[in-house]
């Protein structure tokens, strides 16, 4: 290690060595820091922590964190039970066309929410594809109620939990499952008593942002749900909804989704996502 | 009960076409260098890798051809053993062993009881709770023989199982590898690119290079007749081709060699680096065998100096450091290489 001096040491401000970060580097990093961290600081900062209590604790508030907490919960699960497999189905098999499905499966990640929420309702509405089946054989009708909320999320969030289970299982020694089928274990076998437990931190980040971005959408619950208190809406909803109306309640209601946000992120830390990097 | 294979398999440039046949209670090793395709020939006998053609049959009933039958690795009656162990980061070691007694139907407590007595058997006694990682190499690759052996499968299949370990560690799992393949009943496959370990274990050696069988016979065999330069260099020997005239060998790459043994067509001629003399000056006397050749590398090699020689008939040398330091050869000199006729054995290609 020399140490820099002259002219070098102003391209070099946070010390010398492998650790200096470029001043071209450096600026924008810090600004990027500001515009993500400020607003933040800018909510809590003007939140209105006297009134606080009884914003949150009108009751129109509980039922709207309720019903998120709920969809959000069984949005996840549905991407669990379905999203898991699909992962296994991109990552492991050899079925032809994997690069087609795997660009399908993403589509929703970049799609506009809004527009997830119109192809929900022109598929399971009323007049929709599926929808009209529904209603006439069982007399189901889904737009507009609290299942069409959870269909909203999961279309949203399946897709982080496909990918990030994707990555693990491709980060996942396969080895361990040639070694499982030399002692007998066949593929279901296999994938359930070798395969998940591997995989499981990476099962286990993938559900929590899914879960997080089911607590957090907007866009294709209110075209797809709508927006009806008690059924449909959730928080964020309520949220825009107070922002007309009622600023100091809608800080309120952001307060509690920024707390959600920042306990799961904590959880992601220290739980799963430490782990979920370290191969066994 | 044997089993018997013949796999074929294209893998880029590498075309590999193999045969091979171990009976009961033998233990046949796959010697050959890295890409030799050693590994393919062990993952189409496992049943992991579908072959491109050939037959793979086990105690007479095909497992494997290219007309349809395809008996998947979990369904063969086999053991395998990976370089680096493959035990399940999950399970306690315990439950690693008792594995494929579970897959294969055995309630727990007596898959787990089967399991600790196997451990028993490889000296891991009271390590049956920890988990894979809590274990030294050495340790570790016993408890992957355990989990290997512990449903007395058929066949047992091991890839570089002690190419992993160290060198000290080596050692003493090998002597124990020894002991356990000799009670093994079934027919045992060693994949090696280490001849100490195909000598060792072995009770016959394939030696594989580019994909194919290039020799094949017990290892005393192949180490005292070996047929291509790697199998050469790997027991030590220097192997020079040429044909026969009586007791005269013409090298194909020029030069003769006065040998010990009649010899008459194609032939190898090997030569132990330690039988090659050196000397400044052309010997005294008339030894048959005499080249003028170039020192053209130097290594130290235990107590001797190898001594890799340019020239007409390239040689390896081995003399000891003080024959060597008396030469005070630098490389490129020039020196005299004696080899007596009957130090030089000859054998039909």
């Amino acid at each position: 290690m020399s140490h820099r001096s002259g002219p070098k040491s102003r391209f070099w401000p946070l010390g010398r060595g492998d650790g200096g970060v470029p001043v071209p580097l450096l600026v924008p990093a810090v600004l990027a820091v500001g515009f993500l961290v400020l607003p933040l600081v800018g909510l809590v900062v003007r939140a209105p922590w006297r009134e606080l209590w009884p914003a949150l604790a009108s009751p129109g508030v509980g039922t709207a964190l309720r019903l998120s907490l709920v969809s959000a919960t069984a949005a996840t699960a549905v991407s669990l039970v379905l999203g898991v497999p699909l992962a296994w189905v991109l990552a492991r098999s050899r079925v032809r066309g994997r690069p087609l499905l795997r660009a399908l499966v993403t589509v929703p990640l970049v799609l506009p929410p809004v527009v997830g929420g119109v192809a929900l309702f022109l598929v399971l509405g009323r007049q929709g594809l599926v929808g009209q089946w529904l209603f006439e054989t069982f007399g189901l009708t889904i737009p507009f109620t609290t299942t069409a909320v959870v269909i909203a999320e999961t279309f949203v969030a399946l897709p982080f939990l496909v990918i990030s289970v994707e990555g693990a299982l491709r980060a996942a020694d396969a080895r361990f499952e040639d070694a499982a089928a030399t002692l007998g274990a066949d593929r279901w076998t296999t994938f359930r008593r070798v395969t998940l437990p591997l995989v499981a931190p990476g099962v286990a980040a993938g559900a929590v942002l899914c879960w997080a971005r089911a607590l957090g959408e907007f866009g294709a619950t209110i075209t797809f749900a709508g927006n009806f208190p008690g059924t449909t809406q959730t928080m964020p909803l309520a949220v825009y909804l107070a922002l007309q109306s009622d600023p100091e309640a809608a800080i309120a209601l952001s307060l509690v989704l920024l707390a959600v946000s920042l306990a799961t992120l904590v959880l992601l830390r220290g739980n799963w996502l430490g782990r979920a990097g370290v191969t066994p | 009960m044997t089993l018997s294979a013949h796999v074929v398999v294209q893998r880029g440039s590498l075309a590999v076409d193999v045969d091979l046949a171990v009976g009961d209670g033998e233990v046949l090793a796959v010697l050959g260098p890295n890409g030799a395709g050693k590994s393919t020939v062990l993952r189409v006998l496992a049943g992991l890798l579908t072959p491109d053609g050939g037959r793979v049959a086990l105690d007479g009933d095909t497992v494997w051809d290219d007309d349809a039958t395809h008996l998947p690795a979990h369904r063969r009656s086999l053991g395998m053993v990976f370089q680096d162990h493959l035990l399940f980061p999950h399970l306690t070691v315990c439950d690693n062993v008792a594995f494929g007694l579970r897959t294969r139907g055995a309630r727990r407590a007596p898959a787990r009881a089967a399991a600790a007595a196997w451990l028993d058997r490889v000296g891991l006694e009271g390590l049956g709770d920890r988990r894979p990682g809590e274990l030294s190499g050495g340790q570790a690759q016993r408890a992957a023989l355990a989990r290997a052996l512990v449903g007395d499968p058929r066949v047992l299949l091991l890839d570089e199982p002690l190419s992993a370990l160290d060198a000290r560690t080596r050692l003493t799992v090998r002597a124990e590898l020894h002991r356990h393949l000799a009670e093994y009943a079934g027919s045992a496959v060693l994949v090696t690119h280490d001849p100490v370990d195909a000598m060792a274990l072995a009770g016959r050696v394939v030696v594989v290079e580019d994909g194919r069988v290039v020799q094949a016979g017990t290892p005393a065999e192949v180490a005292r007749r070996p047929r291509t330069d790697y199998v050469a260099r790997l027991v030590g020997l220097v192997l020079l081709p040429g044909t026969g005239h009586g007791t005269t060998v013409q090298l194909d790459g020029g030069g003769t060699v006065a040998v010990g043994e009649e010899a008459a067509g194609p032939v190898f001629v090997a030569i132990r680096p330690a039988s090659v003399s050196l000397y400044l000056q052309r010997p005294a006397g008339s030894p048959r065998n005499v080249w003028p050749l170039r020192l053209a590398a130097a290594t130290p090699h235990g107590s001797v100096v190898r001594c890799d020689l340019a020239g007409e008939v390239p040689l390896t040398a081995d003399v000891t450091t003080t024959s060597f330091a008396e030469l005070a050869l630098a490389p490129g000199a020039s020196v005299w290489a004696s080899v007596k006729a009957a130090d030089v054995a000859v054998y039909a290609r």
